[in-house]
């Protein structure tokens, strides 16, 4: 009987460390999905005297792209977000996340600006009700303005195709 | 040319190894005195041939062979020649070398020092030796392998990992491994005798000091990682409860367990097949420790570069190990039977209670470090598990462990009379308990966990006293034990007092300002470039003094290594039999301001003290007399002969 | 001369009464940052890390309880942005209680199962001794 509880322990470890190969132990899931995208009124970085709310975009679906002049991974999904917004119709928003404006404003010069505008977020207070924690992160909101998807990390050419595009059609019919 | 040499010496270890598990293995069963004879030399032979592949390695560390692409991951030519040779170790496949090496070591010393045991067993330890090491050197050549060629050769390596350029780091990892490795020995007694069926008291003897002195080296080598991680980290902390750490120390909390059962095996035969079980046990948690950080499931401080596809080879090798000798012990065991006759009241009791403590412990870390992995696997969501949970589990099942630390030396085997202890043991508790009460106040604040620590550990420490004091002779193996406890008194003082009283500030500081901490004053002279071999630092002179009269200057720094542009925090520490005084300095600020953090910590020394203590009690049990006479009997009778 | 000497004293108990609350501040932010895991380190408490973020978040964590929200309040605040992920105390959940109780319990029953078999196999001991008696009896009176 004892015997059978040892071979009973020794499996259920071995499967459990079988499962875990397979996933990633530092991807964090957030518990924002399904709650309404938190609210905020930031100055918009092109245009220091206009701000910029979610509430400005209720009834529509749109996407939240967090990125900074300062961060590396964003310079490789950048060209990806340029692709995205030339030939998708979901607007696609930028959170500048704890820049400098000057910095920030210079590298959308150098590198594109696939963004309708970005935010300001200067002191990273909006990025923290957002649950930011790598930057780049990106949450696709639907009409009702509830956060539908967060992706963290860059966006990939197949993570557009396979999820992104599919996801923003279905949420388009609703 | 060498690093090629290496690779084909790894190579023919590993058919010696399969040679070396299948001649003497047959033979022993078949009772076949040549092919059990082939285990010696088969064992030497690999030892010798790993160690020259270790030995081509480290040249090829030595003399910066950017070729070699191990040695440009780890290396640079700046880096000065003793991080040289240590970076050896510094990654995944040469650390596992290093494994392949302890075990060469650990077969040597089996084939040499085994001369008092049978033709057979010896055939059996080192055949189960020979299939561990052939898991290990496979998993060498096929995923992870040290000799592989970078073609083009680099111009220059990327460095050793400025966090492992440190003497600690020069010898935690083999100490580390000698105790880790150290446990197949246990293991391969464990196998040879469920193999031979002859599960006595003679295999517990013979099993006995190859495992204390296993589980002696790994006590030094988790004591070595604790301080290391104390010097090296930068804000002081020395246990974080994280994978990597508690996958060192469950395998220490079995073995530990196991130390103790082997001990009620070799003089009372009792606890037979659960001694057996627990050798097994203590040798899959190694291989688990192995597994957790190498493979990606678990992130932690220093965990290797992980891959998934290596966690593969070693799952599989687990459950080649571990699950065959699990099947071997199902089959040769008819129920686990406790053996032996001996009421509740009894050292026997008191130490298969000890067991069961330990045994738990392990399993509440265990439980810890895996559960996210649990959830994560169950789709339930992703937590954490840190400090708060292993403190608030992990330290409540210890109080009664210490306590019995009392009860066991001092009770009588078999039949124990209760009262009598209670008289032998009335004096320990009352002077435990009084200094448990008035202690704390002596710190400037009474808390009850402090008195309650504290309490334990004079207990503990008193009851050794007691069980030396009441034996008329002294044998190694009863010194050893004295002295080990004694070490997990001066342990668990440091644990107690530095976790109650330390105390630390953080302050903006500019040269000329001061901070004071628990009576001391840190005064912040200045701060001037200071660069090294691989790197450029800031270095502060702060002059500390008590009541006035100076104390000493410390110098802590803020490197960043040039070639990862890796920025380090390299503290100053002041150690101290009664307190460390530990100081790190933060990033600059505005102005020529600094971030100055400043910590005291009150008998944290004791704890690593505590831990080398202990590991001498172990080295000291098992050099008795009784392990050797065998052996001296033998050479004495063929003298004169 | 005595209204100075009064606004004075008041001043400097304000002043010490004030640092002294600031000490007890600080301590109530590390106590609750050490609880905290911080996200973009390898394996580090809010308390320890000197990440930019960690830094961000000890301060909305001091801003907080100054404000004087309670330190659930603020543990709050912080699971319903970053999830349970970020509790190094993992919380009591049924999907926990395997964790918090699982020790204990084991505990116990190792030890009951242990006084168990000791008591059985005394009493066995003591039934076969006995039996022994009985036939070492008959063997002499052969």
């Amino acid at each position: 009987m004892k015997l059978a509880w040892i071979g009973i322990i020794f499996i259920a470890l071995v499967s459990l460390l079988a499962v875990g190969l397979r996933l990633d132990p530092r991807e964090v899931p957030s518990p924002l999905i399904g709650k309404p995208a938190p609210h905020f009124e930031l100055p918009v970085l092109q245009q220091p005297g206009k701000t910029f709310s979610e509430k400005d975009l209720q009834g529509r679906v749109w996407i939240l792209n967090v990125w900074a002049s300062w961060c590396v991974a964003c310079r490789d999904e950048h060209p990806v977000l340029v692709e995205f917004s030339k030939s998708a119709a979901t607007p696609l928003y930028g959170l500048n996340y704890k820049d400098s404006r000057d910095d920030a404003l210079g590298w959308l010069k150098r590198f594109g600006d696939p963004y309708r505008l970005s935010a300001f977020d200067l002191d990273g207070r909006i990025g923290i009700d957002y649950g930011v924690y790598g930057v780049p992160e990106t949450y696709v909101i639907d009409k009702r303005g509830v956060i539908r998807y967060k992706r963290i990390g860059p966006v990939t050419g197949e993570l557009v195709r396979d999820k992104l595009v599919p996801l923003l059609n279905e949420l388009d019919r609703e | 040319m060498t690093p090629e040499l290496g690779q084909f010496a790894l190579c023919l270890a590993l058919i010696v190894a399969l040679a070396q598990s299948f001649f003497p293995l047959l033979g022993a069963s078949r009772q076949n005195f040549g092919w059990m004879a082939l285990a010696r030399p088969a064992a030497q032979a690999q030892a010798l041939l790993v160690a020259f592949a270790f030995g081509c390695l480290t040249y090829a560390f030595v003399a910066n062979d950017f070729s070699v692409a191990y040695v440009a991951a780890h290396s640079n030519s700046a880096l000065p020649l003793h991080y040289r040779v240590a970076g050896v170790w510094g990654g995944h496949e040469g650390s596992l070398l290093l494994w392949a090496l302890m075990l060469g070591v650990w077969m040597t010393a089996v084939s040499l020092f085994s001369t008092h045991l049978p033709e057979e067993i010896v055939a059996r330890v080192l055949g189960v030796m020979g299939l561990v090491s052939a898991g290990f050197l496979a998993f060498l050549l096929f995923t992870s392998n040290p000799f592989d060629r970078l073609l083009p050769p680099a111009a220059d390596g990327r460095d050793l990992n400025p966090l492992l350029q440190d003497p600690g780091m020069v010898l935690h990892p083999p100490m580390l491994y000698m105790g880790y490795v150290g446990f197949s020995v246990a293991f391969a007694f464990a196998v040879a005798a469920l193999l031979s069926g002859r599960l006595d008291a003679t295999w517990a003897r013979w099993s006995r000091p190859w495992t204390t002195v296993a589980w002696a080296f790994l006590t030094v080598g988790i004591a070595l990682g604790s301080g290391w991680a104390y010097y090296e980290l930068g804000w002081g902390g020395w246990w974080f409860w994280d994978p990597a750490g508690n996958a060192s120390f469950m395998p220490w909390l079995g073995v530990t367990a196991l130390i103790h059962s082997l001990a009620v095996t070799e003089k009372r035969g009792a606890f037979r097949s659960w001694t057996v079980l627990l050798a097994i046990v203590a040798f899959a948690l190694s291989l688990l420790g192995t597994f957790l950080v190498r493979s990606g499931v678990l992130t932690s401080v220093h965990a290797f570069a992980v891959d998934p596809a290596r966690g593969v080879f070693i799952l599989a090798l687990f459950v080649l190990l571990i699950g065959g000798a699990l099947v071997l012990f199902a089959w040769r065991t008819s129920r686990i039977g406790l053996g032996g006759s001996f009421e509740l009241a009894s050292r026997e009791s008191a130490l298969l209670a000890n067991n069961v403590l330990l045994a738990v412990a392990a399993v509440s870390v265990m439980l810890g470090t895996l559960y996210p992995l649990v959830l994560d696997a169950l789709g339930v969501g992703k937590i954490s598990v840190g400090p708060p949970y292993f403190e608030a589990v992990f330290v409540p099942l210890m109080a009664p462990a210490l306590f019995l630390m009392g009860v066991g030396p001092l009770a009588r085997w078999k039949r124990t009379s209760l009262p009598e202890l209670a008289v032998l043991l009335r004096w320990a508790l009352g002077v435990s308990l009084a200094i448990g009460l008035a202690l704390p106040f002596a710190f400037g604040r009474w808390s009850a966990l402090v008195g309650f620590g504290l309490a334990l550990a004079v207990w503990v420490a008193s009851t050794a006293f007691l069980a030396w004091k009441k034996r008329p002779t002294h044998s190694r193996a009863h010194l050893g034990m004295v002295v080990a406890h004694l070490g997990v008194a001066v342990f668990v003082v440091g644990v107690t007092l530095v976790k109650g009283y330390e105390a630390e500030k953080d302050l903006k500081m500019k040269p000329g300002d001061s901070l004071e901490l628990a009576g001391y004053t840190f005064l912040l002279e200045d701060v001037s470039a200071a660069d090294g071999p691989n790197y450029r630092a800031a270095r502060a002179r702060i002059a500390v003094s008590r009541e006035g009269k100076p104390v000493t200057v410390l110098y802590p720094e803020k490197r960043v290594y040039t070639v990862q542009d890796m920025p380090m925090t390299e503290a100053a520490i002041d150690p101290g039999l009664t307190r460390d005084l530990y100081v790190s300095l933060g990033d600059p600020l505005e102005g020529a301001y600094w971030l100055v953090k400043v910590q005291h910590k009150p008998f944290v020394d004791w704890v690593w003290a505590g831990c080398l203590i202990m590991a001498l009690g172990g080295l000291l049990a098992a050099s008795d007399r009784r392990y050797r006479v065998a052996a001296r009997e033998r050479s004495g009778a063929e003298a004169t002969a | 001369m005595n209204l100075i000497a009064s606004s004075a004293f008041a001043l400097l108990l304000a002043v010490s009464v004030a640092s002294a609350d600031e000490a007890a501040l600080d301590k109530r932010v590390m106590d609750l940052a050490a609880e905290l895991r911080c996200l973009v380190c390898q394996n580090q408490s809010l308390a320890e890390s000197n990440a930019g973020l960690a830094v961000d978040l000890r301060n909305q964590i001091r801003a907080q309880l100054a404000r004087g929200a309670s330190e659930r309040e603020v543990v709050d605040f912080m699971v319903a942005r970053y999830g349970d992920f970020v509790l190094y105390r993992p919380p009591l959940k049924a999907s926990t209680f395997l964790l918090w109780f699982g020790p204990f319990v084991l505990l116990i029953a190792g030890i009951c199962v242990l006084i168990l078999r000791i008591r059985r196999q005394g009493k066995m001991n003591r039934q076969l001794s006995e039996a022994e008696r009985l036939r070492a009896e008959q063997l002499l009176k052969e």
